[in-house]
């Protein structure tokens, strides 16, 4: 599925061996700045069009509703001119689609939904950035820290939300806890290399292992 | 820093070196009586009927709201293809033609009438529009169009992404674009449309100084109430622009007959020289060399030193004005202060240049330094209340200094930079200025250009219009280099 052999970009990423089945559930661990945003970006970059995408930056578009900044996942899925009818006025189908998707999400479909995203909260944009991303119903989910600033039990909802609708999950982390408790699979990054990738089982069991974990964040 | 220091210094040497080179003589050497007569109608000004005040103050509005509106569309379109270089260079060319003269132009197709007065503004503002609009949604982020599937069309894309990631920039613009041309809607009454201009160089013209003042304040108060009666929250915005766009045709002044040439003829023949016309090669190189070393020249000359004196006396004036109506300086206890500096500076960037220019003409005598005065103060009026804001935004320390310490050590070396990048912004605009206000009687490139069209030689009136032109994108596309020099 997603494969990088000897990758090299700039200083940011070195000497990245890599390969990743469908199916698989990883989390990318370690501290900021070691090089977690730029893999992302190199896997999204291998099949972009088969990928729910969840940056960071959440690349919401302030002026628009959080109705419509999640619609904008389905864009290719109708013809120009039903998405222009669904600027002017929402169309029922999606309507209904994203009300359902919002409730999910803990967003009240009767009001967060219809507010330009610039008047809501951290948490609730973070949210409406993986509606998107979810709305987008592809196999393969690829996000960068999409639940920082949810409260742990939110947080906890919402991974299961993405694991349980997607076949291959990749996620940058930086809650151990959560990447161990939900994933199959680990790889840590510092300083633009691969430091350890192991089966997330290994990390709990093997000290030797364990260990390994706690030197990513000295 | 370094860098700023040089550009400064290298701008202010060659203003001192242009300074024996401009008519920059008093030749009325009785200014006072002048004055006192001015400032009588100052305090005591009357207006004229109000009928003909209503009318004009109509018109002015009208044309300047029909040309913003088409202006504002067209350019969203142009903005939509601007990679394409020939669209480019079309936006670069309409707007490096003043609105005057591009009203000079239109008055000898379709004479005195609604079509010149909307067209002369609509054109060059296109121009102006797409450029920026061109600018701002490049600006836009690209996230969230990251986040799409590459394979919705590029329309849909467009208006979830790109379009409202920069509305409320492009919307505040055309705001802005809408204040100028009701200054440019105002000024081509100097040209002879029925705008409030018209009346106010008659009212000048005839030493009506009561009558002018009435005028002016009337202008004051429909650009200080423009944000009850137009960017009112009352009534949403796509009522009001309808509604008013509607008003705003009716309220067209019935076009008197054209006695001008057709569009056609103006294209094919009126703006050639005969030599060219009747094939005649040596001739016509002739007649182009003379145009162009016996006038265009010498006029580009009287332009660009003008402009370069103006440029430098702004930048003075601004870093002279700018801290009376900032926070920075005058905290709460001072409000009244930073009011009285707040709506000087208002006064400042609302009369026209070329309204000034025609006061001081009146008051000094037709050389280069009315020209300078006008350019310098409206100029210095905008850039100020600019730098002003740009000041507040700053975090001073507590312990920060005060007064004049203030002013050298915390303030203006931080703004610096903002403040040369906004003059050299406006540095393109201070040319076209210059060129126009020719038509006042000093000898820039408008002068020419005026008297061309008044002999009906529109052969030599539209080849110093190009000239202007392109003198006007070379200074643009310099000033951008050196922009972007400034930021490395």
């Amino acid at each position: 599925m997603f494969r990088l052999d000897h990758y090299q970009l700039d200083n940011r990423l070195n000497d990245i061996t890599l390969n990743i089945n469908s199916g698989e559930k990883v989390a990318l661990l370690g501290p900021s700045g070691g090089g977690k945003t730029s893999l992302l970006n190199a896997l999204h970059q291998q099949c972009a069009d088969q990928i729910a995408w969840c940056p960071q930056e959440h690349g919401l578009v302030e002026s628009l509703s959080a109705y419509h900044n999640m619609y904008m996942g389905q864009l290719d899925q109708h013809n120009a001119l039903y998405n222009l009818a669904n600027l002017i006025k929402p169309l029922a189908e999606p309507k209904q689609a994203i009300s359902e998707l919002s409730e999910l999400l803990g967003l009240d479909p009767q009001q967060d939904l219809w507010q330009p995203v610039s008047q809501l909260s951290g948490g609730q944009r973070q949210r409406i950035g993986i509606g998107r991303a979810l709305f987008r119903q592809q196999e393969n989910f690829l996000g960068d820290e999409p639940v920082s600033s949810l409260d742990p039990v939110q947080a906890q909802q919402i991974l299961e939300l993405i694991l349980n609708r997607h076949k291959t999950v990749i996620l940058a982390l930086h809650n151990r806890q959560q990447a161990l408790s939900n994933f199959d699979r680990i790889i840590g990054i510092k300083a633009g290399r691969i430091i350890f990738d192991s089966p997330a089982k290994e990390l709990i069991k093997n000290k030797y292992q364990a260990g390994l974990l706690d030197s990513l964040y000295e | 820093m370094n860098s700023s220091r040089n550009l400064s210094l290298a701008f202010l040497i060659v203003a001192l070196l242009c300074i024996p080179f401009a008519d920059l003589a008093f030749y009325q050497v009785e200014p006072w009586d002048e004055l006192a007569r001015m400032g009588q109608g100052i305090i005591q000004p009357s207006f004229p009927e109000l009928s003909i005040l209503a009318d004009s103050l109509i018109i002015t509005v009208a044309f300047a709201l029909i040309a913003v509106s088409g202006a504002a569309f067209l350019g969203l379109l142009l903005a939509l293809v601007f990679q394409s270089r020939m669209v480019r260079i079309f936006s670069a060319s309409i707007r490096a033609v003043h609105e005057l003269f591009w009203g000079l132009i239109f008055m000898q197709i379709y004479g005195l009438s609604a079509t010149t007065g909307v067209l002369a503004i609509l054109v060059p503002f296109t121009g102006i529009f797409a450029k920026m609009f061109a600018e701002i949604i490049e600006q836009q982020s690209t996230v969230p169009y990251s986040t799409l599937s590459t394979k919705a069309d590029r329309l849909s894309q467009y208006f979830y992404t790109k379009l409202p990631q920069a509305w409320p920039q492009m919307v505040s613009y055309t705001r802005y674009r809408f204040e100028c041309a009701l200054r440019s809607s105002t000024i081509l009454g100097f040209i002879g449309l029925p705008t409030l201009g018209f009346y106010l160089e008659t009212a000048f013209k005839q030493g009506q100084y009561d009558e002018a003042a009435g005028l002016l304040f009337s202008f004051f108060i429909l650009i200080a109430t423009i944000r009850w009666w137009f960017f009112t929250k009352i009534i949403p915005a796509y009522l009001l622009i309808p509604g008013y766009l509607v008003l705003a045709f009716i309220a067209l002044p019935d076009s008197p007959a054209v006695y001008g040439s057709s569009l056609v003829q103006f294209l094919t023949q009126d703006i050639w020289p005969k030599a060219l016309l009747n094939g005649d090669a040596s001739a016509s190189i002739a007649w182009y060399q003379h145009q162009l070393f016996d006038v265009a020249l010498p006029a580009l000359w009287d332009t660009l030193v003008l402009a370069q004196l103006a440029l430098v006396a702004t930048g003075l004036l601004v870093l002279l004005f700018y801290p009376w109506a900032s926070k920075a300086f005058f905290p709460k206890q001072f409000s009244f202060m930073r009011g009285v500096g707040r709506s000087s500076l208002l006064v400042l960037r609302s009369i026209p240049e070329m309204i000034f220019a025609f006061v001081f003409l009146l008051i000094l005598g037709p050389s280069g330094i009315p020209a300078v005065l006008a350019l310098a103060l409206h100029n210095a009026g905008l850039i100020s209340y600019l730098l002003m804001r740009h000041s507040e935004q700053i975090k001073y320390r507590a312990d920060a200094g005060k007064g004049i310490n203030h002013y050298f050590y915390e303030v203006t070396p931080r703004i610096y930079p903002h403040f040369l990048s906004l003059l050299l912004y406006r540095w393109e605009v201070i040319i076209r200025e210059s060129a126009i206000l020719g038509i006042l009687g000093i000898t820039t490139l408008g002068f020419y250009i005026d008297s061309a069209f008044e002999d009906i030689r529109y052969d030599r009136a539209f080849f110093l219009i190009v000239i202007s032109a392109l003198l006007n994108i070379v200074v643009d596309s310099f000033s951008r280099r050196v922009r972007r020099n400034l930021k490395r």
